[in-house]
């Protein structure tokens, strides 16, 4: 065993640290993991779309894609590095992952040669940003209970209903969407997928707003919307298919849940004290301390098994089903212990007066939507018992029934 | 990154796998939990003969030199087979000792013995109830005699000879060896959860020993004992719970109840999805511990300390939930799920049970993040 990088993927860092060298700045070391509230501003868009266009010129943006497509035509071992690399620098994040992580390979097993040629190189450069149009009101976890409505009209078909939890709708350009069309069908079998502009009539963007007050999810609503046929992706009932290639993209791209950690923690328990005593000295604060650390470390190794996998041209087994559900619970663990050794002030949040400017209270607000963005905490340990121990699936009733028979119940 | 065991050492571990299986089913490790007799003859001439007793032994002593990785393999393979063998006590504890401390001498006289399997030790460091601290060291040596309490001595029955923590006349405390066979030895068996290994009290009396090399190492030298056997213990650990989750899965995949099978609930599946979540936490810890006991790294206390701690827990819930999941049948003498359930449980206290890893991985961490 050993952490070296072969000779390929040495040089492979290497010309990435160069590149970012020469465009970003290096994060000091040991300096605190990103603390400001998630920005929502424009400039903040204006600068993740320059980083990208950069990377994208440079050959850092589709490390593994097809070279016609303006990718590197690399391999997963280098995205692996290049992330690892990016990390290190202060960099705008966010804004792409769904696009150029789910949409755009979805649409490159599945769109037309001439809309590829049309729609993957502004994606790619950071021009036009796509998001998924997936969950509905109805259709969470049980994706394919969805309701949006298609209705073929000649060429056209039309769009009726409504999509939650899109993650940057109110800035994105395009988006696909996964639409009913046979409602006498079984749920899975009366599917179909397409892609749209979200400036097409019809379509209307809500912003939601959070427990945590931020905004990255949005509804958006379908009133007659046009499309046509050529926007189809797969066949018409094959959208579940369409939507599998998605999503197996999805839980490559979902990753440990940012935020205050074990190595956080530790630095509160430093500043504090319980009775006159260094809170550090605390037995019940030292049992926790050492639980969140072993599954930091956990993690982290885990993780390097996984890229050894890749390193040696394996796939790597289900460690984001891992990644996401501990780290996820671990972070609302921590946020929540971290307000508890503030005692009575632990409830307030003024970034002056309180440690680590408030970020471990602000980590208690949105913590709940970790365990849910990405599949909940209960759909991961599904995934785990099913396709890594081969579990029976649960005996599911509505599998053979048509949908539009289905038990609705009261909720919309 | 190359953060896995070679090709040479997972094949290695397939023919352990293979070779535990046939020669250490349960149904041998029950012959032990019910019979008179100490552990497994037949199965420890056996890893004598494979090598294994030697794995991390130079071959100077006659050992396999197959390093630390290799040991890591094996543990893991013991661990999923609960081998009823003093392996730990004799092949992480005392040899290790002897490497790490041991005179030229000593190493001559006993590990190509060992390695043989005509040879077996011990450590003995506990003096009765508490986790490890060189405040609970009571037994002396003066003038070369040995006298002291210690209990429980895992395998002391079996042992041929001893490393015994005991405090000189100054109160400095060292490793001793003691054979066990002398005059001012008297052994008597404990009554444990496990009695598929052995435990026993060793009275010293007066007993002639010598310093294990220089003898007065001092606390950091049982430490650093403890941490190299809590790698191999976290690895042997592993093993355990992935049997047991395996053994939960398949009951759950056959057992029918409300006319289907019952790991077609989320309740049962949930479940044991949480112990596989467990299970390879505490797998990637170790094979950090691994990396960091094979290299001989700085890291390595601390590494030990975070796998044990995962390995601990995953394997005792790994083996009490593989009861639930077997529902009444789980708490029978008849079923296997016991088995586990008792050597879960005594791994996890024997070298200090997890209020004492956890306290010395925060103070490791501490230090290291300062």
């Amino acid at each position: 065993m050993d952490f070296n990088d072969t000779p390929e993927e040495a040089a492979f860092r290497a010309e990435a640290r160069a590149f970012l060298d020469a465009n970003a700045t290096r994060k000091k070391p040991n300096e605190p993991a990103q603390r400001s509230r998630y920005n929502e501003g424009p400039e903040a868009l204006a600068q993740s779309k320059a980083w990208q266009a950069k990377k994208a010129a440079a050959g850092f943006a589709g490390i593994t894609w097809d070279p016609q497509w303006g990718g590197r035509g690399g391999t997963s071992i280098q995205q692996v590095i290049w992330n690892q690399e990016e990390a290190n620098y202060n960099v705008p994040r966010g804004h792409f992952e769904i696009g150029l992580g789910m949409c755009i390979p979805t649409m490159m097993h599945y769109a037309r040669p001439e809309q590829l040629k049309r729609y993957v190189g502004p994606a790619l450069r950071g021009e036009e940003i796509w998001c998924q149009l997936f969950s509905e009101p109805s259709a969470g976890s049980d994706l394919a209970g969805l309701r949006t409505r298609a209705v073929r009209d000649g060429d056209d078909w039309v769009i009726n209903g409504q999509k939650i939890w899109t993650s940057g709708a109110h800035y994105c350009d395009y988006g696909i969407l996964i639409t009913r069309t046979d409602p006498n069908a079984p749920k899975h079998a009366g599917l179909t997928m397409f892609f749209l502009d979200m400036k097409t009539p019809g379509v209307e963007v809500r912003r939601i707003k959070q427990i945590s007050g931020t905004s990255n999810f949005n509804e958006v609503f379908f009133t007659n919307v046009r499309l046509p046929d050529s926007q189809r992706l797969g066949a018409v009932g094959g959208g579940w298919k369409v939507s599998l290639t998605t999503l197996m993209n999805e839980r490559l791209a979902v990753g440990q849940a940012p935020g205050p950690d074990s190595a956080d923690i530790l630095q509160l328990v430093r500043g504090l004290t319980i009775d006159g005593e260094p809170a550090l000295a605390n037995a019940a604060v030292r049992d926790r301390l050492a639980d969140w650390y072993v599954k930091t470390e956990g993690l982290k190794y885990t993780r390097f098994r996984s890229i050894t996998a890749l390193s040696r041209g394996q796939t790597p087994g289900p460690e984001a089903s891992i990644t996401k559900t501990v780290s996820a619970t671990k972070l609302q663990e921590i946020a929540s212990f971290g307000m508890d050794l503030l005692g009575q002030a632990g409830a307030i949040m003024e970034p002056d007066s309180i440690p680590a400017q408030g970020w471990f209270q602000e980590a208690l607000l949105y913590a709940p939507g970790m365990r849910i963005a990405g599949g909940t905490d209960e759909i991961l340990r599904n995934i785990i018992a099913e396709r890594v121990l081969g579990m029976p699936a649960d005996v599911r009733v509505d599998k053979d029934l048509p949908f539009s028979e289905l038990p609705k119940g009261a909720a919309k | 990154m190359n953060f896995d065991f070679s090709d040479d050492l997972n094949q290695l571990r397939e023919q352990a796998r293979r070779f535990l299986k046939d020669q250490s089913p349960t149904k041998a490790v029950r012959a032990i939990l019910e019979g008179q007799d100490t552990y497994d003859r037949a199965l420890w001439k056996g890893m004598a003969e494979l090598g294994w007793l030697g794995a991390a032994v130079p071959e100077a002593y006659g050992g396999a030199e197959l390093g630390h990785e290799g040991l890591c393999v094996l543990a893991e393979e013991v661990g999923r087979a609960i081998a009823p063998v003093p392996f730990s006590s004799s092949v992480y504890l005392a040899t290790e000792a002897l490497l790490a401390c041991g005179a030229e001498s000593q190493r001559e006289r006993w590990l190509p013995a060992m390695v043989k399997g005509s040879a077996i030790g011990c450590f003995a460091l506990a003096e009765g109830l508490g986790n490890p601290a060189p405040g609970l060291v009571k037994a002396r040596v003066e003038n070369g005699r040995l006298t002291g309490d210690k209990w429980p001595v895992s395998d002391g029955d079996i042992a041929d000879f001893a490393v015994v923590v005991a405090k000189d006349a100054g109160g400095t405390v060292g490793l001793y060896l003691a054979e066990l066979n002398a005059g001012g030895v008297s052994r008597s068996t404990l009554k444990s959860v496990d009695p598929s290994r052995n435990q026993s009290r060793i009275r010293f009396d007066n007993a002639a020993v010598q310093p294990l090399g220089d003898g007065a190492q001092g606390w950091s030298a049982v430490e650093r004992l403890l941490d190299r056997a809590a790698v191999l213990m976290a690895f042997e650990q592993v093993g355990g719970a992935n049997a047991s989750l395996d053994m939960a899965v398949a009951y759950a995949n056959e057992r029918f109840a409300f006319g289907r099978p019952i790991g077609s609930f989320q309740a049962i599946k949930h479940k044991l999805a949480d112990v596989y979540i467990a299970t390879e936490l505490a797998r990637s810890n170790s094979y950090y511990g691994a990396w960091a006991l094979a290299t001989d790294a700085p890291e390595l206390a601390l590494a030990a300390a975070t796998a044990r701690v995962a390995a601990s827990d995953a394997f005792y819930l790994a083996a009490k939930e593989n009861i639930q999941t077997h529902g009444g049948m789980g708490f029978t003498w008849e079923m296997d799920c016991h088995l586990f359930y008792r050597r879960s449980k005594l791994m996890a206290v024997q070298l200090g049970s997890n209020p004492y890893w956890k306290n010395r991985l925060v103070n490791l961490w501490d230090a290291q993040a300062a």
